[in-house]
């Protein structure tokens, strides 16, 4: 294996890591404010369809960002009506999300484009274009004359989409919001114990809504970079457990930014790695690549085991808060 | 003193959720541009106005009796399995690999071993992360998730690369031989007009026999009494002598094993060979009927029948509108889930008031009336 190969790799695990760290990111103030959130596929799933039918529409990806944002807070704020105003079962609601949007997309998908289930496929601006940084080329035969450093720089530095770099701007400003400003203290306290932050004078319905509505946004760009960015163009179902994948990286990561970034760029060089290679020969062993997908989940069930550290959640996760009377 | 009658938390409640679910999808087939009373009436027509779609109700509501009982039974040790999916998954792989390596004489004999071959795969499936949530406390509900994702991996490797017929290109296995071809609807129900292509067959009973094992399990012996006893409170269990780790470990065991005798119903009795994806969602309608019927076996079977309903009226309607795609029913499905699970309290609160109301001025009526 040469080394323009190993980036090659390295490159595609930032593409593939981007969707994982963003939905991540948003089960991370989600989870941390005390609402659990398996509903972040779905919410990945309808930003992803309408980024991309209306990127479509209108012509500008811009504008398919803005929707598939706004589809992706809209449910957030089903999830947060059922879970935070009716005190319902969170993982219930998140089950249903999912199921919606599975449903939803396809069904409009259909009414609109009448391809079964899909978009036409997106073209100039309709998608995010990758960037090319100064002095980096990004033609293959460009990138195999340069020297090592030069390769490093052009082949996974330069050339992403301006969402990678906005998910990786997001990881420092996260750890800023959660554990530098006044606002930060309190979701996470929220989470811990709602009942103090109540008799502190703060809302607790108030601070559960925004973390909520944070989800929100941050699902809505991991949708908008996997239809606008990643591909060009919804197809059913095409989330394809992204968002239980951030989940269980979320709790690699022990619900902490830094190593967010650090589980996501290990599951996306997981899945990297299975794309590029079927099957992977080592001696007389033989990995399927299927064991390769089946990885993140295993590591995952692994760490939950608490036998390779112990992964504590939020402690009220999962509660419902009702207000003393 | 309760706040409603029992009837109207039993019936009233779930059937308020579901006529919101059905009115919300209405609205969502009026803005697709068609006529949501048309649809309902093919639908209903699809389902139960022919042998031949009742014959596919009736498969469709075997599978969601069997994950329905399974989510039911793990509801009341207050356990969340989200798991069926792939606790079904494995279960079709135990009846393939019982039907497979025995030549079983007669399909009576081969039913009974695929019914332990698939309780205990899909049990077993259930096993680790049963343990995990009792011992070591790792959250039941991602653990099953994931276990979930590691069953699919697990099916297509051992579909490709063990089980996979010389030859062929298909994921699948080997049919099943003719003596263990379980009797469909046509053989033993020929008189109600169903014919041979009916994928109905005689696992329906065994779905009907767990809903009263499930019963006489939850509300007639002592284990269902210790299930419910913890799934009430944990604390007030323990202080009585139940074991949590038993409770967990059992409850989930049983729900695991469910779940994979779903698969005798599609894999044994329909398929006749172990497929890829035959689960096809199953296990998650599974938490929609569990929920919907108030994890009552008899909530379960009538839930089970509404879902199967809409599975097969929900393909007839794909072929008489093309403009509204299968996918609607997971629409509707999400909307049973989110009004009788999540949103329960948004039906309930003004139902308690209305009934608390009610009562308060029948009250006062009564200590009036001796007066005069």
């Amino acid at each position: 294996m040469d080394f323009l190969t190993i980036l090659q790799i390295l490159d595609s695990t930032v593409r593939l890591a981007t969707p994982l760290l963003l939905a991540c990111l948003a089960g991370l103030y989600s989870e941390r404010a005390g609402v659990f959130d398996i509903g972040l596929e779905g919410k990945i799933l309808a930003s992803a369809f309408f980024s991309a039918a209306v990127a479509f529409t209108s012509g500008s990806v811009w504008v398919g960002l803005c929707a598939g944002i706004a589809a992706s807070m809209a449910l957030a704020l089903l999830h947060g009506a059922a879970s935070i105003t009716f005190r319902g079962n969170q993982l219930i609601s998140g089950v249903a999300i999912n199921f919606l949007a599975a449903g939803v997309t396809v069904v409009i998908a259909q009414t609109w484009f009448s391809q079964g289930g899909r978009t036409p496929a997106l073209s100039g601006d309709a998608r995010f274009d990758n960037i090319v940084f100064p002095g980096a080329e990004s033609t293959m035969r460009g990138v195999a004359q340069q020297g090592p450093l030069g390769q490093v720089y052009s082949e996974l530095i330069s050339g992403h989409s301006i969402l990678v770099y906005v998910a990786l701007l997001i990881v420092p400003l996260t750890w800023w919001v959660l554990f530098r400003t006044r606002f930060g203290l309190r979701l996470r306290a929220v989470g811990e114990n709602p009942a103090a932050v109540d008799t502190a004078g703060v809302s607790v319905v108030g601070l559960r809504y925004a973390a909520v509505m944070i989800a929100g946004v941050l699902c809505g760009l991991a949708g908008a970079y996997l239809a606008t960015g990643l591909s060009a163009g919804f197809v059913k179902d095409m989330s394809a457990g992204r968002g239980f994948i951030a989940l269980a990286a979320l709790i690699f990561a022990k619900w902490r930014p830094w190593y967010a970034l650090s589980a996501c760029l290990l599951f996306g060089l997981l899945d990297a790695i299975g794309n590029r290679y079927q099957n992977i020969q080592m001696g007389e062993l033989i990995i399927p690549v299927q064991f390769m997908q089946a990885l993140p989940y295993i590591l995952t069930v692994i760490i939950l085991a608490g036998f390779v550290g112990k992964a504590i959640p939020p402690r009220a996760g999962g509660e419902p808060y009702v207000k003393e009377r | 003193m309760d706040k409603m009658p029992k009837w109207a938390d039993v019936i009233l409640i779930p059937m308020i959720s579901v006529i919101l679910a059905l009115l919300v999808s209405g609205l969502a087939v009026v803005f697709i541009g068609e006529s949501p009373i048309e649809a309902m009436t093919v639908m209903v027509r699809g389902a139960f106005g022919s042998a031949y779609g009742w014959g596919y109700t009736l498969y469709y509501a075997t599978n969601f009796i069997f994950t329905g009982l399974a989510v039911a039974v793990a509801f009341h040790a207050r356990m969340f399995n989200i798991g069926g999916e792939g606790q079904a998954s494995l279960g079709g792989l135990g009846v393939a690999i019982v039907l497979l390596s025995v030549a079983w004489p007669h399909w009576t004999v081969a039913l009974i071993a695929a019914i332990a071959g698939s309780a205990l795969f899909g049990a077993a499936w259930a096993t680790i992360p049963a343990y995990l949530q009792a011992k070591r406390g790792s959250h039941i509900v991602i653990t099953t998730i994931m276990f979930n994702y590691i069953a699919a991996s697990l099916l297509v490797y051992l579909l490709v690369n063990v089980f996979r017929v010389e030859g062929s290109m298909a994921p699948e296995t080997a049919r099943f031989a003719e003596a263990m071809h379980l009797p469909s609807a046509a053989d033993f129900a020929s008189f109600l007009g169903f014919r041979g292509s009916t994928p109905l067959n005689i696992t329906f009973f065994i779905a009907l026999l767990a809903c009263v094992g499930v019963w006489i399990l939850i509300w007639r012996t002592r284990l269902g009494y210790e299930i419910r006893a913890f799934g009430h409170s944990e604390t007030a269990a323990v202080y009585a002598g139940i074991n949590p780790t038993r409770i967990i470990m059992v409850s989930m065991l049983i729900s695991g094993g469910l779940s994979g005798m779903m698969a005798i119903n599609v894999v044994m009795g329909e398929a006749e060979r172990l497929v890829l994806n035959f689960v096809e969602g199953a296990g998650f309608v599974g938490i929609a009927v569990a929920l919907m019927g108030r994890s009552h076996p008899v909530g379960v079977v009538l839930a089970a029948l509404l879902f199967g309903a809409l599975y097969q009226g929900g393909a007839e309607l794909q072929f008489e509108m093309p403009a509204i795609s299968r996918e609607m029913i997971l629409v509707i499905q999400a909307l049973v889930i989110l009004f009788t699970g999540a949103l329960d309290n948004m039906v309930r609160m003004p139902m308690e008031s209305l009934f608390l109301s009610l009562r308060s001025r029948r009250d006062a009526a009564e200590q009036r009336s001796p007066a005069e």
